[in-house]
């Protein structure tokens, strides 16, 4: 079955909301952060971080957004990607610059994610280096992608034989909800590639092939507990289509890009930053993933998060591209912080690797 | 009447301010209320459609919205929400059918 994307870009739409500014002025306005959402600097005071600054512990992961072209456009989609977006793609010799920074520091994981970054043609040449640096190798995967056309039919392989790490986004068991997010006919598409997974050895007995499961919920609701949520997947994808799955990452929804154009439009973007401030849980903050993480972008820009690189909020310093990437210097860095931030720290927490606390 | 209608949503959030005339007996219901959602024997999602499935039949607007919202948190489905929906109201038909019996019972002993 085809795709039947129900939304565009806000850039094919020529949104307000594609100006990083602008999202920017929504999400520090003045009259609400003053009376209701107090900065989230004050806020993570109280957490420990008594000078209000978060600062990482070690990088650890490696996160390449290698372009914005994806076969799908999400509603929630924080990096507002699309079949539209063909122009912001890494270049050959941007991966070439990241593989030079690989090759000299002691960062263990490269974590691929985009759009669908498998789009991009340097893709597989890509992780073949990463392999031979001895890299471990995350691809944020939309899982349609692999059934979208016939040169990617073969990716299941391709992972497998790279003892890639498959992250793939399913928001729920049931078609109903998962296209109400991510376009009809996604379910059926996302099921089918899950199976070629499974047929190759992800998430089976006797392999180390690893096949994580992303939640993202489908509204304006924050995710429930991860452990119960992994457990009705588990149980009902078995039940339901026979396909199993390692993990599933629970992870909350940004208030950027289309998610905040999906809040602005249906009067919810207070209602939406209340419930995150209401579930403020200092607890989390010492886990929150920039700690561990530096994030690059399809033009080779540094930042703390994927979010942050999304609002255009480079790394603090004077290096701020990987051409001059140092690595002590970005460790004793101050990550920059904005009220998206209470994204990450609400109730057990949200990074890409799921529930923090 | 304080208001020209009986339910608000806005209210719902006032719930807590129930132990401002009554606290200890506000608190022993509050902690006992979350003991009674937290994941048990039963799993969250489960409570929650179960709690769906009663607000439904004790008709109480506040629990409609409050459970639809906590259904998808925990990570039912509109599927299995109408369903629970069902559940509630093929109980609350059939307590209404089962005591046509009395009906039955009472019609025999008065007629001829």
């Amino acid at each position: 079955m085809s795709i039947h994307q129900k939304i565009k870009s806000l850039a094919a739409r020529h949104s307000a909301l594609a100006d990083t500014f602008f999202q920017l002025k929504v999400l520090n306005g003045k009259e609400l952060t003053d009376a209701r959402f107090p900065a989230f600097r004050e806020s993570i005071k109280q957490a420990g971080f008594t000078d209000g600054t978060i600062r990482p512990t070690r990088i650890e992961i490696f996160q390449m957004n290698v372009g914005k072209l994806c076969n799908q456009t999400c509603a929630h989609c924080h990096v507002d990607a699309g079949p539209d977006r063909k122009a912001e793609n890494m270049t050959r010799e941007t991966f070439e610059l990241c593989l030079d920074v690989l090759a000299r520091c002691d960062i263990p994981t490269v974590d691929i994610t985009g759009g669908a970054p498998e789009m991009n043609p340097n893709f597989r040449w890509f992780v073949e280096e990463c392999r031979k640096l001895g890299k471990h190798i995350i691809d944020r995967c939309n899982l349609t992608i692999i059934v979208a056309n016939k040169k990617y039919h073969d990716l299941p392989d391709f992972f497998a034989e790279n003892k890639v790490e498959v992250v793939s986004s399913l928001p729920h068991y049931s078609a109903l909800r998962t296209d109400a997010q991510r376009g009809d006919g996604v379910f059926e598409d996302s099921i089918k590639a899950l199976q070629m997974l499974n047929a190759v050895g992800y998430a089976q007995d006797g392999t180390d092939l690893k096949l994580n499961l992303v939640y993202n919920p489908t509204g304006t609701f924050l995710p429930g507990h991860q452990a119960s949520l992994e457990a009705d997947f588990k149980r009902q994808l078995k039940r339901k289509f026979d396909i199993d799955f390692n993990h599933l990452y629970a992870i909350t929804n940004m208030p950027i890009s289309r998610f905040l154009d999906y809040l602005l439009e249906g009067g919810h973007y207070e209602s939406y930053m209340q419930s995150l401030l209401d579930s403020f849980n200092p607890g989390a903050v010492a886990g929150v993933m920039c700690r561990n993480t530096i994030s690059v972008s399809y033009e080779g820009d540094l930042y703390d998060c994927d979010f942050n690189q999304m609002l255009d909020l480079k790394v603090a310093g004077p290096k701020t591209h990987l051409r001059d990437f140092d690595f002590s210097a970005l460790e004793q860095r101050d990550i920059v912080l904005n009220q998206h931030c209470y994204g990450c720290t609400a109730g057990a927490g949200s990074s890409c690797g799921g529930q923090v606390a | 009447m304080s208001k020209k209608h009986y339910f608000d949503p806005e209210d719902l959030k006032k719930f807590g301010n129930i132990g401002d005339w009554q606290k200890p007996l506000a608190d022993k219901f509050f902690s006992w209320y979350g003991d009674v959602m937290a994941e048990g024997a039963l799993s969250e999602r489960e409570k929650a459609l179960i709690a769906l499935a009663v607000a439904h039949t004790v008709q109480c607007p506040y629990c409609i919205d409050a459970y639809t919202s906590t259904c998808f948190e925990k990570g039912a489905d509109e599927e299995q929400m109408m369903e629970a929906v069902h559940v509630a109201a093929a109980i609350k038909a059939g307590s209404s059918l089962v005591n046509s019996v009395q009906m039955m019972n009472h019609a025999k002993e008065i007629t001829m």
